[in-house]
């Protein structure tokens, strides 16, 4: 069986996996970080979101022995202690999920989107929604909540 | 998924040896859609060959009258590359629209116009502009290289290295987009290059083409109302739940002439 060393969450991990294995089974099934969730097997939804080398990228049309090396953060890796992520925190202050069950895809797109853009509009935000799939909130909210979080992100929150 | 063996190819050449050996091999480029295929259980292949560490396969250079980019070069990276903003503005605009920024940032050129699907936005670029197609083989004419639906040019070991593009005076790239995927339900690609005129179509046919009648009233009057009094046969275009044939044939018309009025 290939073994598979990566970074994540700034902690060298390494697995056993098949060559089919899928970067966010890895995560979820190797490692216990299960905060990063699988909506669709089309690689459509979004709610596998990561980033791998600094970047968003769907943990479930990636596979594991194509991580080798890379450097990963996922929902888990976002908040320090006690002390939610700024994103995380506007996710919370505005209401911007019911279920929760696409909440971890959607903060990762948004720390992405905010890393490279400290003041997304709101119509560059929903634009960047486009592989974030919510069946129940409504993006109203959640794009509130990811212009607030940006926000607060600029401002060393 | 099937499981399969998986290799990093540390070479193209590394690589073409063992595509031309096994034929049930496969090349992995951004994976955005070969992976989505084996998920499904479509396809079955031996093993992978990976060309993500191939370092010669990346990047964008000008090179004399032509943007070169290399068949590993991703979406996002063409979307904001300097070079092709200055030079072919439309051909960024495109690529910044392919699905949505994860995608982006995996899927290739490459990868694309290997996979040649009907609604792929890419080939209507290569078209319009008259690209050619780079191997470790040969040099490919756009017109040859796009043969059917998911079909291309391409040999059992023949791989894309990069893709020129010609530098146009104008060009724009309009899109009908699939509101859940974003792939063109119809896209239309015009281009006027060195005086000539070009109009690339996907989305509307099993296969990627070229609207000729447009590209001759567009040689005589660069404008859209030059477009007005044409129309495309809804005969052999694609029918689904997106769209029937008869709405993608109008489509066509009214992208091409929403195009020529943003290339200005
Ligand atoms: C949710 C989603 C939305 C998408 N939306 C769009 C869209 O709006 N518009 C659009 O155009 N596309 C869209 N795509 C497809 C995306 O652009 C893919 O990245 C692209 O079609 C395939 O590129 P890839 O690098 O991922 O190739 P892969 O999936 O790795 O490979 C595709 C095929 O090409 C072959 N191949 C790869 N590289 C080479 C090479 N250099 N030489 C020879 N053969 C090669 C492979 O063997 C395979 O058969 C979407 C995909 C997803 C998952
Ligand atoms: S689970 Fe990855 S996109 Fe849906
Ligand atoms: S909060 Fe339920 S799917 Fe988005």
């Amino acid at each position: 069986m290939p073994s598979v060393t990566l970074t994540v969450n700034g902690k060298k991990a390494t697995a056993e996996v098949e060559n089919r294995t899928l970067l966010v089974q890895l995560l979820r099934e190797n490692l216990g970080l299960t905060g990063t969730h699988v909506g669709c097997d089309t690689s459509q939804c979004g709610a596998c979101v990561v980033h791998v080398n600094g970047v968003s990228v769907k943990s479930c049309t990636l596979l594991a022995v194509q991580a080798e090396g890379a450097d990963v953060l996922t929902i888990e890796g976002l908040a320090k202690g006690n002390d939610l992520h700024p994103m995380q925190a506007a996710f919370r202050e505005n209401h911007g999920l019911q279920c929760g069950f696409c909440t971890p895809g959607m903060v990762m797109s948004a720390v992405d989107l905010a890393n490279k853009n400290k003041n997304p509009s709101e119509h560059e935000i929903r634009e960047w929604l486009e592989g974030n799939i919510c069946r129940c909130t409504g993006y109203h909210n959640i794009v509130k909540a990811i212009k607030a979080g940006a926000e607060a992100m600029a401002g060393g929150r | 998924m099937y499981d399969f063996k998986y290799q990093k190819a540390s070479s193209v050449a590394d690589a073409a040896k063992v595509i031309g050996g096994d034929s049930e091999a496969k090349l992995v480029a951004g994976g955005m859609t070969l992976i989505p295929t084996l998920k499904q259980r479509l396809a079955k292949p031996t093993q992978l060959v990976d060309l993500g560490g191939i370092a010669e396969l990346k990047g964008i250079k000008k090179d004399g009258n032509a943007i070169v980019i290399g068949a590993m070069t991703k979406h996002v990276d063409v979307a904001n590359s300097p070079e092709v903003k200055s030079a072919i503005p439309a051909l960024a605009d495109l690529a910044a629209h392919i699905g949505d920024p994860a995608v982006r940032n995996r899927g290739t050129i490459g990868g694309s116009i290997s996979n040649n699907d009907p609604a792929a936005d890419y080939p209507s670029a290569v078209m319009a502009l008259n690209a050619t197609i780079v191997t470790n083989k040969r040099k490919i004419a756009a017109d040859d290289f796009f043969k059917g639906m998911f079909e291309t040019a391409l040999g059992a070991d023949e791989i894309v290295t990069a893709v020129s593009f010609p530098i146009p005076e104008k060009a724009a790239y309009m899109k009908f987009p699939n509101p859940a995927s974003r792939y063109a339900i119809v896209g239309t690609f015009v281009a006027k290059t060195g005086g000539n005129v070009r109009v690339g179509v996907t989305g509307a046919g099993p296969v990627v083409f070229r609207w000729k009648d447009a590209e001759a009233a567009l040689g005589k009057s660069w404008n859209a109302d030059a477009l007005k009094s044409l129309s495309v046969k809804a005969d052999g275009l694609n029918s689904d739940i997106h769209a029937s044939s008869e709405y993608r044939a109008h489509l066509v018309g009214v992208m091409a002439r929403r195009a020529v009025a943003k290339a200005g």
